[in-house]
């Protein structure tokens, strides 16, 4: 029986140095957990999970045949090309071993969520250079909530097929990237459930404070904080000392919330009780806080985060860091000094006085 | 800001009953109508109420160091360092309560002209900060020795034969018209003392906390105060002192005699009986000179009393902290976390700045306002309470000799009486013991006395407009700026209360977020330190104000709110200290919530809810 780290890892067991096996997305999350930033539970599905799956199920030399067959520029022959190849893929099935592998971890994740047959994503990770950008490949091949371990793997083939999208197929021909080469891998993660969620700056976006986190909040997904749908709860904390400096608390009209029977999220209007209740607790505010600080920590800048509140994990760990990218309005101004650099302290007094103090 | 909304000076009536009561005060201390340009100036000005030293209104006597700070403030603005912008406060009174207002340099090419002038002498200063600062000390410690030595007898039937074959040349007479004239003068020359460093000190300390807001606009003010503050200022010892005694009761194994009742005479004649009590009356009677010169109250009051006046107070305090010991609890003041918070923070906030230029900035003034902040905290200790303490006493021992002579009743009597009625009265009083006749002042001044009482009163139950006049759009002055925190938000608070009238209606009070934390409880309201007994564990104190005499309540209480007060003031640094929630200058709190409400004090926004 082979070694079933070769196949599955967990997010924590990656890292940097596993690009190559577990694609960038899985490699981050692996950072970021190491930096005891939490993000959604999950494991990665290694490329060496992919080569077994097309040597066992015998498509290896089809798929490379096709491919190959398709010239640089030809964009309807890679067109038809992708179709067949996906197809090869997405029909083929599983061997028993590399299946048990994937479904062992599959049940772990739904145990250690409490959840059973846990609510997931799927998505392709991709290892770096192979695609012509991560966020392509993650766009086209995400697959959200879905459940129970069929469903897993079936996703799981749509992910490895989409390594054969006629653009990920033009691609590489242009860059003359061999097709042999390229592997691809998959994140099973758990979709977080947000009891509430919204957004967080590592900086004032009113004022550039660097020295403040600002955090946005309504009840249900964040996208109801994302896309401005309702005026959410408002806290202003500071990064230094993690005392909330400034809470408002408004009127939230709306929130968006999971269809269980459709699996997906809807808008809807929030109980006239809850409109005007602050939507996190302080404590899970400076909590934010003091994450936001790891995660700016991490990127060495000001970032911009996505995050949620799971309450149905176990407490002290329900906070999730979905998205993180870095902040762009404030960063991008050039950095004057406060004051004009003078030769002592006595000349900034001086400075300071003359311009006193503006009442209004 | 809108202009219109607070009163003109010159429109403020005059109380029924009070007419007249402008000759209880100097002159040059009125507003007036009489002058066209005065007034002109006087409506034009904007006019605060310094509630910040005088929570109540002055007594006649006690304006004197309102004259002393009028002086010595604006002349070290104007004339001594020429801080370019700044021409020093200028003062007035209303039934007691002063306003006061900062004097700005208007002409542009006159505050550029000042500017090396300024920087030569004031530069001279920072440069020698540390050594001017231990001849200030000296010079404070010589003067208070000088105010100690200085006696008033009574005047004798005859001058003592010796004095006449010294061949003296004077009599006690002329002796008592002289030492009230030095008693006088010390206490203006202290003053003179008082603001040699001060102005200064707050021209580093506001430029470090403009850094600091510009750089960091979120900054609450009490993070940049704790990045430059003392951590062992002289304002501690007294309590210290209280702690060690407390602590030397436990040792010596006599704490159940020294915490076993509220009376000092009861106490030490316990201990007399014993080695141990003996040698606790020893450092007991060490530490009462100076710390127990501490004051009661802010020192700028008569009535202020301090430790040394009335032993049971800090024998009361001490019984909290030998309570606590008891228990098993400790006293002591967190201060090596005290010390590690502010380093973290600062280092923190300085590694945030984006520039290297910025991190030089904040080297710079970070430094210059460490540098000046010992200053800026100990010289209240030496000034209001230890020399104040000792003055007190002594205008007391010349209002003895004036009760004898029956110019006044009762030697309270004196406070009534400005300083320069009390020369005349005393002119009048050795006139009249040289010719052997009656002074005229035993019929003038106890009906007079009797009715500027009543007239005081009425200032007393008077409710003072927080300013007058106009506001401007820019302040320079220092001292506005930080010891008297008036911001826009302040200004604005103090109007919104105006407009709301009726205290019972307010639901809410805001003042500065001193100290952060949340916390809900019932209120207790003490005017002054003698009814910090009646406080029961847990309760949140409502006062005009604390000094470090209130120390020990800071162990009893879960949140503090004062009327007056910046972020510097005692209460705001203590609670920081105990990691307790503050709001402080917020006005009048203490005549709106009532003890016995229920209230919430946030003192990360600086808001009072009253939930009654």
């Amino acid at each position: 029986m082979s070694r079933c780290a070769e196949f599955v890892l967990w997010f924590e067991e990656c890292d940097i140095h596993s690009v190559p096996r577990v694609g960038g997305k899985c490699a981050s999350l692996g950072e970021l957990l190491k930096a005891e930033i939490p993000v959604p539970p999950g494991y990665a599905i290694t490329t060496d999970s992919y080569w077994r799956f097309i040597e066992e199920a015998g498509i290896k030399g089809d798929i490379l045949r096709i491919v190959n067959s398709v010239k640089n520029d030809n964009l309807d022959a890679a067109e038809d090309a992708s179709a067949k190849i996906r197809g090869f893929i997405e029909n083929a099935s599983i061997s028993i071993e590399l299946e048990d592998f994937i479904g062992e971890y599959y049940r772990c994740l739904s145990n250690n969520c409490n959840f059973p047959a846990v609510p997931s994503a799927v998505r392709s990770s991709a290892t770096a250079e192979d695609m012509p950008d991560a966020s392509f490949a993650g766009q086209q091949d995400t697959f959200l909530w879905i459940r129970g371990i069929d469903d897993i793997l079936s996703r799981v083939k749509q992910c490895w097929s989409s390594l054969y999208t006629s653009r990920a197929i033009a691609y590489r021909n242009k860059m003359g990237y061999s097709h042999d080469q390229v592997g691809i891998s998959v994140a099973v993660q758990k979709m977080v459930k947000s009891f509430t969620a919204g957004v967080m700056f590592t900086i004032n976006p009113a004022t550039g404070d660097i020295s403040t986190i600002a955090i946005d909040a309504n009840w249900g997904f964040g996208e109801s904080v994302v896309c401005g749908e309702t005026t959410p709860d408002h806290f202003i904390i500071n990064k230094v000392t993690f005392e909330i400096i400034k809470r408002n608390i408004s009127h939230k009209e709306c929130l968006f919330t999971l269809n269980q029977e459709t699996h997906s999220v809807e808008k809807r209007e929030i109980p006239l009780e809850k409109r005007d209740d602050q939507c996190i607790l302080d404590t899970e505010a400076v909590e934010l806080a003091r994450i936001g600080k790891l995660i700016e920590k991490h990127y060495g800048k000001p970032m911009d985060i996505e995050w949620a509140i799971d309450k149905d994990l176990p407490q002290n760990g329900q906070i999730m860091i979905l998205q993180s990218r870095p902040e762009t309005v404030w960063s991008q101004k050039k950095n004057e000094p406060v004051y004009q650099p003078k030769s002592s302290a006595m000349d900034h007094i001086v400075a300071s006085l003359i311009a006193g103090k503006k009442l209004s | 800001m809108s202009k219109s909304k607070f009163p003109s000076p010159h429109e403020i009536k005059t109380i029924p009953g009070t007419e007249g009561w402008e000759r209880m005060y100097p002159y040059y201390y009125q507003f007036t109508t009489e002058n066209k340009e005065r007034a002109e100036y006087e409506n034009s000005t904007f006019w605060f109420n310094d509630a910040l030293h005088y929570p109540e209104p002055l007594h006649p006597f006690d304006v004197i160091w309102d004259e002393a700070w009028f002086l010595s403030l604006s002349q070290y603005c104007s004339k001594y360092f020429k801080i370019p912008p700044a021409n020093g406060v200028d003062h007035r009174i209303i039934n007691g309560n002063i306003y006061i207002s900062p004097v700005g340099v208007a002409d542009p090419n006159e505050i550029g002209a000042r500017v090396p002038l300024f920087m030569e002498r004031a530069g001279y200063y920072f440069e020698n900060w540390n050594s001017l600062e231990e001849k200030w000390k000296k010079k404070m410690e010589d003067i208070i020795k000088e105010l100690e030595a200085m006696k008033f007898d009574q005047l004798p039937d005859i001058e003592d034969l010796a004095r006449v074959k010294r061949g003296d040349g004077i009599s006690t007479g002329y002796e008592l018209l002289s030492n009230y004239d030095r008693l006088i003068d010390l206490g203006i020359r202290c003053w003179q003392y008082h603001f040699e460093f001060l102005n200064l000190g707050y021209a580093a300390y506001v430029t470090f906390v403009d850094f600091c807001t510009k750089a960091f606009p979120d900054i609450p003010l009490q993070r940049i105060t704790q990045m430059v503050g003392g951590i062992d200022v002289i304002m501690y010892r007294p309590d210290e002192e209280l702690k060690k005694l407390a602590k030397l009761s436990i040792e010596l194994k006599i704490d159940k005699d020294v915490g076993g009742s509220d009376n000092l005479d009861a106490v030490l004649a316990k201990l007399q009986k014993s080695e141990g009590g003996k040698k606790w009356i020893q450092a007991w009677d060490k530490a009462k000179y100076p710390w127990f010169y501490i004051s009661t109250g802010t020192g700028w009051y008569h009535s202020d009393c301090c430790w040394n006046d009335d032993l049971n107070i800090p024998l009361n305090s001490m019984r909290i902290y030998i309570e606590k010991l008891q228990k098993g609890q400790s006293i002591d003041r967190p201060l090596e976390k005290v010390q590690a918070d502010r380093e973290r923070i600062t280092k923190e906030y300085r590694g945030l700045l984006k520039t290297d230029e910025d991190r030089k900035t904040f080297d710079q003034l970070q430094g210059t306002a460490k540098l000046v902040f010992p200053y800026v905290e100990n010289h209240l200790f030496f000034v209001e309470h230890w020399f104040h303490s000792i003055f007190w006493n002594k205008v007391r021992d010349v209002a003895a000799i004036m009760k004898s002579h029956g110019i006044i009743k009762d030697i309270e009597d004196i406070w009534f009486m400005q300083r320069g009625e009390i020369k005349e009265a005393l002119w009048d009083l050795v006139t009249a013991w040289a010719s052997v006749v009656k002074p005229y002042g035993a019929i003038h001044w106890p009906k007079e006395i009797e009715w500027r009482k009543g007239v005081f009163k009425k200032f007393k139950e008077w409710k003072a407009p927080e300013a007058l006049g106009t506001p401007p759009e820019v302040v320079t002055e220092p001292f506005t700026i930080v010891l008297w925190g008036v911001t826009n938000e302040s200004l604005r608070g103090w109007l919104k209360l105006r407009e709301i009238g009726d205290p019972d209606k307010v639901t809410e009070i805001t003042g500065f977020a001193a100290s952060p934390g949340v916390a809900e409880g019932i209120a207790r309201v003490c005017r002054s330190v003698q009814e910090i007994n009646s406080l029961k564990d847990g309760e949140i104190l409502v006062s005009p104000t604390t000094s470090p005499s209130w120390a020990p309540v800071f162990q009893k209480i879960k949140a503090c709110v004062t009327d007056v007060g910046g972020i510097m003031s005692h209460a705001a640094i203590v609670c920081r200290e105990y990691g307790m929630p503050a709001v402080v200058g917020t006005g009048q709190s203490t005549k709106i919530i009532k003890t016995g409400m229920k209230i919430r004090v946030n003192g990360d926004t600086g808001r009072i809810d009253i939930l009654r």
